[in-house]
């Protein structure tokens, strides 16, 4: 019984991690109706990114944020500016493939840098410790990554429904002419929604790679992660994205129980079953 | 006197339907012209000329734009292996079959990835493909993770010599890929493939029109996943062995047959066969590159979209303006004196 | 002579191969409220296009306060302090009645408009400020567009249709309101297929047909007549 217990406990935990693989995806779906196919590739570029500051620098992954974080927001902007805007529009092969064809320049490209070889952030201390509770062993380190999960989705929350920019994403993505004339530059708002998509995927990706080891070929499979997140919780809903993380989650785990080879299995079938009996997700968002 | 009629044949696709031919002839011919690796290679590119135009179909027609075709490619091959080695059937009757239970498989998961819409139709697509790999490799007696290869008698009993084995995977898989843009043109000409046509350039007027638009989706996904299915069991059959993560490869079955689709021309017959060409005279001369070529083929297929929507075909078409493939009505004059 | 505002030099403009104005000249002088009437398809909505910077034209063929901005982009034109009231209103869903006029204030201009100055014309909005613009009714929509263009503080509104689709009743009391609206300092132009409502409030007149200027001149000089015949183009 305890042990069902603790892979329950440890799938929540894990769904913080998918929440955060998630959030950028959903982002910017809700401002701009674009799907980015590379977004997993980017979680991992940013894995790759952390790996090469905290050496470089000689610090803690933790403290690489301090680079990554702007360093990716930094991409997201130029390529949101220089690629990504040119694709949108009425039909949607173009956005679709031209992130497809980024997918496999990143992953190329990370092959070129860094090799095929597994490479690991090392926390240090917090990757092996943990705390007991009620009988739990629960580690320090994916209960911070849930922390951060639920710390980003309330930031993001709070930046769309209580700032100044947030209402300029959503008045862009009611009616992009309108909010044209009103003042907003389209193509600057797309910009910064995707910095700050890709901020987020920084977190994401230092503590993927804090958690496990990764290696180029990754980024598809986080992608399809996130990607079942935002769908299980329900489009354009940012706790049901946290929800549906934790779904994904604790399928996985319960799924690992039963069988190692069944983790990955269990999470795509609850997802599949998600998808037959509630198409609209579990918290589809309400509001119009 | 000058009248006008209305007409889908052009010279230019009139000589290209000679020409086609006669090629025809000369690659049936192969098996005792080519060397054993020259073969080979024909026989890859067939089969991917193959996935391409199903892909085209799909993407380009139906508006299905799918990242997760391996999911069928992967199945046909396992359906090879597994009808061979434990049905006991032939196998060219273990590919057919395949193909059939493809298309059976391939109903449920309609009903379930159409409703995803767009990209997330896509990454939907994936997920099955994901779902087929993960409960392949769970199947131990095809191997497991690690995969199998495919027994001595089964391979003894398409011919006995190995250059007859060649001859006969070359020369089928010259006839899927005819079979296939035989099919997907007989499709587009008819009724049903004009309703595609129409849904593409909008959903909206189609149903107007008194179109089905989620049948004839369906239809269209059922018939590909059949025919992919069958391109996956010969790509097998040329390759003796399979694992999961060969027949389930995202890059291998998805990700070069759209760079094909799109550097040769989405949403046009004679794009999947330019793009071919293009994709293995690239591949074949800057191969020793490995990632670097890769990156410049994403880099291309990224500015093809973006500069070129309609491929290198659709630059060549807008110029003279041919068609290889008669699919769209064309109005003509004639002149009566010469005609009659 | 008055000061030109806004002067519309030859304006030609397109979608693809369709040609939907041919040089179209106007001028409008600060201060004064022009309208611009025609049948459907005459280019009205073309005109407020091209003029917001929705679609592009070339630089010389609108001037602002002597300068070009034909070519600049929609949020560009908003920030030199044209503003619009679209065709059907067209709020944002998703905003609640207060950010829909905050968001009309983005453009960051100085003037007399203000929240609380939008709210004093209509109350109803203060009352219902938090609640998703869906909730209004027709008229009170209006408002709140009429609102969200005022808080740029600009010194030409365009006003697209803003009887269309509205009661009589409240089309009555938004034309009531109007002068009000405009009074201070600011210039108008309205589209209309009303004609007469239009002609109340107008000192001068644009008629579009076909993408053409088909009649201008001053309210009171044109007579129904002449404005018939410049609508439907039938000569009488």
């Amino acid at each position: 019984m305890m042990e069902w217990t603790n892979a329950i406990v440890q799938g929540v935990l894990l769904g913080g991690l998918y929440a955060l693989f998630a959030a950028g995806l959903s982002l910017i779906f809700g401002v701009m109706r674009l799907v980015n196919i590379a977004h997993g590739d980017l979680i991992v570029l940013a894995a790759y990114f952390g790996l090469t500051t905290s050496v470089m620098l000689g610090v803690h992954p933790f403290a690489a944020l301090m680079v990554v974080v702007p360093l990716m927001a930094g991409l997201g902007y130029v390529l949101q500016r220089g690629l990504l805007n040119r694709t949108l529009g009425d039909d949607i092969l173009p956005p679709l493939l031209v992130t497809f064809g980024l997918s496999v320049i990143i992953q190329n490209a990370l092959l070129e840098s860094y090799s095929s070889d597994p490479q690991k952030l090392s926390g240090g201390a917090i990757e092996t410790a943990s705390l007991q509770i009620g009988g739990l062993a629960l580690g320090v380190l994916p209960l911070l990554t849930f922390g951060i999960a639920v710390v980003v989705i309330a930031l993001l929350q709070w930046i769309f429904y209580a700032t100044s920019l947030g209402r300029g994403f959503r008045a862009v993505s009611d009616n992009q002419d309108i909010a044209q004339i009103m003042g907003f530059n389209k193509a600057h708002v797309f910009g910064l929604a995707m910095a700050l998509a890709l901020a987020v995927t920084a977190i994401a990706g230092i503590l993927l790679g804090i958690r496990t080891s990764f290696d180029p070929s990754v980024g598809g499979g986080r992608l399809i992660f996130g990607f079942e997140a935002v769908i299980i919780g329900g489009l354009g809903n940012l706790w049901g994205t946290l929800a549906g993380g934790v779904i994904l989650g604790v399928a996985q785990t319960i799924g690992a129980k039963i069988d190692p080879g069944w983790q990955l299995l269990a999470g795509h079938i609850v997802f599949l079953i998600v998808l037959a009996v509630r198409p609209n997700g579990l918290f589809p968002r309400v509001d119009h | 006197m000058t009248t006008a009629f209305v007409t889908r044949s052009t010279r230019a696709s009139r000589i290209a339907m000679i020409i086609a031919v006669l090629a025809l002839i000369v690659l049936a011919a192969a098996p005792w012209w080519a060397g054993r690796a020259d073969l080979r290679l024909m026989g890859e590119i067939f089969l991917y000329l193959a996935l391409a135009c199903l892909w085209n179909l799909m993407a380009g027609y139906a508006g299905l734009v799918s990242v997760g075709q391996q999911a069928f490619v992967g199945f046909g091959g396992y359906m090879l292996f597994a009808l061979t080695m434990f049905g006991g059937l032939h196998p060219v009757v273990a590919i057919l079959a395949g193909g059939v239970l493809a298309a059976i498989v391939s109903v449920p998961i309609a009903i379930l990835v159409f409703r995803l819409r767009g990209a997330y139709f896509a990454i939907g697509t994936w997920v099955v493909a994901e779902v087929f790999r993960l409960s392949f490799a769970q199947v131990s007696s095809l191997g497991g993770g690690s995969g199998s290869s495919l027994p001595v008698d089964v391979v003894r009993s398409l011919a006995d010599s190995r250059s007859g084995r060649e001859a006969l995977a070359y020369w089928l898989a010259l006839g899927a890929a005819v079979v296939v843009i035989g099919v997907v043109y007989a499709f587009l000409r008819t009724r049903r493939g004009l309703a595609l046509t129409a849904i593409r350039d909008s959903e909206v007027a189609a149903s107007g029109l008194g179109i089905d638009i989620w049948r004839t989706k369906l239809e269209v996904y059922v018939v590909t996943s059949a025919f992919t299915a069958i391109i996956g069991g010969l790509i097998f059959l040329q390759k003796l062995r399979i694992s999961p993560d060969a027949a389930f490869s995202v890059n291998d079955w998805t990700a070069f047959v759209i760079f094909i689709v799109v550097i040769g021309g989405i949403g046009t017959l004679e794009g999947p066969i330019i793009g071919t060409l293009l994709f293995f005279a690239l591949r074949e001369t800057l191969a020793d590159y490995g990632t670097a070529y890769l990156i410049a083929l994403g880099a291309v297929a990224i500015v093809v979209m973006l500069k070129a929507p309609k491929g290198v075909w659709g630059l060549i078409r807008d110029r003279f303006d041919i068609e290889l493939f008669p699919l769209s009505y064309r109005v003509r004059t004639r002149d009566d004196h010469q005609g009659n | 002579m008055p000061d030109t505002l806004l002067a519309l030099n030859g304006l030609d403009a397109h979608y693809g191969d369709f040609q939907a104005l041919f040089g179209v000249d106007m001028e409008v002088h600060a201060g004064e409220v022009i309208s611009i009437i025609g049948a459907n398809g005459a280019g009205k909505t073309t005109l407020m296009r091209s003029i917001t910077g929705l679609m592009r034209n070339t630089a010389e063929q609108i001037n602002h306060l002597g300068q070009p901005i034909g070519r600049l982009r929609a949020d560009q034109v908003a920030h030199r302090g044209i503003a619009m009231v679209p065709e059907g209103r067209q709020l944002f869903p998703s905003l609640s009645i207060e950010e829909n006029l905050l968001v009309g204030g983005k453009v960051g201009r100085t003037g007399p408009w203000s929240l609380s100055k939008v709210y004093d014309m209509f109350p109803i909005l203060a009352e219902r400020k938090g609640q998703k613009s869906m909730s209004l009714s027709g008229g009170q929509q209006q408002m709140v567009a009429i609102g969200r263009a005022l808080m740029a503080n600009p010194d030409l509104i365009l006003f697209d249709e803003i009887s269309l689709g509205l009661a009589p009743v409240v089309i009555s009391d938004i034309y009531k309101a109007l002068p009000d609206i405009i009074g201070e300092g600011m210039t108008a132009m309205l589209v209309e297929q009303d004609i007469s409502r239009a002609l109340q409030v107008s000192s001068r007149v644009y008629c579009l047909q076909e993408g053409r200027v088909s009649l201008e001149g001053r309210t009171g000089d044109v007579s129904r007549d002449d404005i018939t015949a410049a609508y439907f183009g039938v000569t009488t």
